[in-house]
């Protein structure tokens, strides 16, 4: 197991399209790193580099002490899971297994016994005499991961692997992913991996650190509890949490040490916990609350936002609020047994930002201005 | 449960209305047209084969006294004598000389036609729009306009008379149209097993020879099976450049028999014609599977 280095990794294609901006990111020995990010953010393509199946433009890949950037991708110590699984259909599922072993010239015995011992980790045994053609979804992803793991690479690449198989499917394959990455770090060989998803919930649940990723740039590296709870900037308070983060434009100003926002016509004090994290002057904001911290009130409370009900969402265990608020639209969830009142389309409510949970970003360059230290 | 028996029985219990019988007899009237229609059709198309089997059944004398296919007194007489040819040597030698042409040429074609279609298919390199709307070219230009120049390049080349004219230009993927055809069926498989196999550690030979050779197997069926076919009939390329008797293929040792004789023995055509097909047919059935999913699936994407 090695750690995986990019500095200043370019992409240009041929057509002169820059995909990937420069972009350093270190994964550390035995760490799951996730990059996740809307489509055409460029994340498969970085991965597509770091396998060598894309050629790098510029900057350094490293994989353990080696630059990788000039070696074909078989050189590299990697291993790759697909996400349409790109099994070799013609082989029988024993023989894609071994595949890379038999052109690495291992003897057929350390093949079979290699075979045996994957095929018994990822319960596969009796699939072992079928052609790829005869699995099902989740039992093909099964053997791509046992293809990969059979060749004990130093660092695994995964490819939106759980993309084409259903939810319920997903949620077991996960568990049983990270359940195999654990385990092989309590057995003293830890596995290097890079994910790459665009689901969150991936993100969230399975990655040490999760790298989130626009437009070729990485957007902040960080583990899952303070990308949800110190974003950087607006992208990653947007992309990560479900339902999303409320972002509208607001101005701060201050009254005395209280800050004081205003949006939608409406200016309210956030008496707690922001005060002492704002890095900015006044002017206009951002501002960023998630739909969790935004609570429910009587209208016309004290530092609450009065809103217009535009619609309602029962969820079983909660209830989405939808509200406008001047030209914005709001998000409040509200746990369903602290729903007592049902709420009509067209009604005012009050909606009152949990002060220590508001984030406030620059109206233009999106950076979160509201953390007390350096963002990362 | 109960309550569907139920309906069931008494559905089929209550008579046809007068529409339903109406319509009924409709719909069979319109299907026995049809595939009357059908029959006929398909019938007046094979006829002249299922004619040339007959008669190669039938004597000399009976051949044109009438249209039926049936024999009056069925002999074998022309397979005997149309075997043994007017020349020194037996048809079976112009089988062999066919073989010996054809089975080189399929091999060729298979090996070169799949190289450069991967090329093409799968690799960037400089010039490569220029060298495939070349290829295409050749795809469209008649086969005549290249006959005189390459006959002059053979000649210098001092290869008349011998198979190479034949073999050669196929072995270097001279048939465009199977390099379009492997190209076309390459472009609707995916990239991911050759890139599993890259990540494997093959080289390009290696994912050639593991990954893409099996999976494009009904292409190169299709492409053998067309060479096959093609080259088994081809006459203007043997009657070009193969001037001796003794290399002579079936398509001009067919021809041979109705030059030489003056009263043409035609149920030793016939025989002689129908032996000529049976290799192209047999090989045809034997991979018929193949072939159709080959030449379906190459042209549809996905």
């Amino acid at each position: 197991m090695a750690e995986l280095q990019l500095k200043s990794v370019v992409k240009t294609y041929g057509n002169g399209f820059k995909a990937v901006h420069g972009i350093d990111l270190d994964v550390h020995e035995g760490e799951f790193m996730v990059l996740v990010g809307p489509s055409g953010c460029a994340k498969s393509t970085t991965l597509r580099m770091i396998a060598g199946l894309e050629t790098i433009t510029g900057g350094e890949v490293r994989i353990g002490n080696r630059v990788v950037n000039d070696l074909v991708p078989g050189k590299r110590g990697i291993a790759m899971v697909f996400q349409n699984y790109a099994l070799y259909p013609h082989m029988k599922v024993r023989r894609n297994l071994g595949f890379g072993l038999q052109l690495r010239g291992t003897p057929k015995d350390q093949i079979n016994a290699a075979t045996n011992e994957v095929s018994g980790v990822l319960e596969i045994e009796e699939l072992l005499d079928r052609l790829p053609k005869q699995l099902s979804g989740g039992q093909a992803q099964r053997v791509a991961l046992g293809r990969a793991l059979i060749k004990q690479p130093e660092v695994f690449l995964f490819d939106e692997p759980l993309s084409n198989l259903d939810a319920k499917l997903r949620a077991s394959m996960r568990v049983r992913i990270t359940d195999l990455h654990k385990r092989l770090r309590e057995e003293g060989r830890p596995a290097t991996v890079v994910y790459v998803t665009h689901d969150q919930v991936e993100a969230m649940t399975m990655g040490d650190r999760i790298c989130v990723m626009k437009d070729g740039y990485i957007m902040q590296v960080a583990d899952p509890e303070t990308l949800y709870e110190r974003p950087a900037n607006a992208f990653v308070a947007g992309f990560i949490g479900m339902p999303e983060m409320n972002l509208f434009p607001a101005v701060l100003t201050r009254d005395g040490d209280l800050p004081q926002l205003t949006a939608g016509g409406q200016t309210i004090a956030i008496a707690e916990g922001l005060a002492h994290r704002i890095q900015t002057g006044n002017g206009p904001v951002t501002f960023g609350i998630r739909p969790q911290q935004l609570h429910v009130v009587a209208p016309g409370s004290e530092g609450a936002f009065t809103a217009t009900i535009s619609h309602v969402e029962f969820m079983g265990h909660e209830v989405n609020l939808h509200a406008r608020l001047g030209d914005a639209q709001l998000v409040a969830v509200v746990p369903s047994d602290r729903f007592e009142k049902r709420f009509a389309r067209g009604e005012s409510v009050g909606l009152r930002p949990a002060g220590s949970h508001v984030h406030l970003f620059d109206a233009d360059t999106g950076e979160n201005v509201s953390l007390a230290t350096a963002a990362h | 449960m109960a309550n569907i028996s139920e309906v069931n029985v008494r559905a089929a219990a209550i008579p046809p209305t007068e529409i339903e019988v109406k319509l009924r007899r409709q719909r069979r009237i319109s299907s026995t047209l049809r595939y009357s229609l059908l029959t006929i059709v398909g019938l007046i198309m094979i006829y002249p084969l299922i004619w040339m089997i007959g008669a190669s059944f039938k004597t000399n004398a009976e051949m044109f006294s009438s249209a039926g296919f049936w024999p009056k007194e069925p002999t074998l007489q022309g397979y005997i004598d149309g075997w043994k040819t007017s020349t020194p040597y037996t048809f079976g030698h112009f089988f062999l000389n066919s073989l010996w042409i054809v089975i080189p040429k399929v091999i060729g074609t298979a090996i070169s036609c799949t190289l450069v279609a991967y090329g093409f298919a799968r690799f960037e390199f400089p010039g490569k729009k220029i060298l495939f709307a070349t290829v295409i070219a050749t795809l469209l230009l008649p086969n005549v306009v290249t006959r005189i120049p390459q006959y002059l390049l053979f000649r210098e080349l001092g290869w008349l008379d011998s198979f190479l004219p034949l073999w050669v230009p196929s072995a270097f993927a001279g048939d465009a149209f199977f390099v379009f055809m492997v190209i076309q069926f390459l472009r609707a498989i995916p990239r991911d097993m050759e890139e599993a196999a890259r990540v494997d550690g093959a080289t390009t030979i290696q994912t050639l020879l593991y990954i893409v050779v099996p999976m494009l197997a009904p292409a190169i069926i299709s492409v053998c099976l067309f060479q096959f076919m093609w080259t088994m009939n081809d006459f203007l390329g043997p009657l070009i450049y193969i001037s001796s008797v003794e290399h002579y293929p079936v398509s001009l040792a067919l021809k041979l028999s109705i030059d030489t004789t003056e009263a043409f023995n035609w149920n030793q055509i016939l025989a002689m014609s129908v032996l000529t097909l049976t290799p192209s047919l047999i090989v045809f059935f034997m991979a018929q599977k193949y072939f159709i999913e080959g030449i379906s699936s190459g042209g549809v994407k996905g």
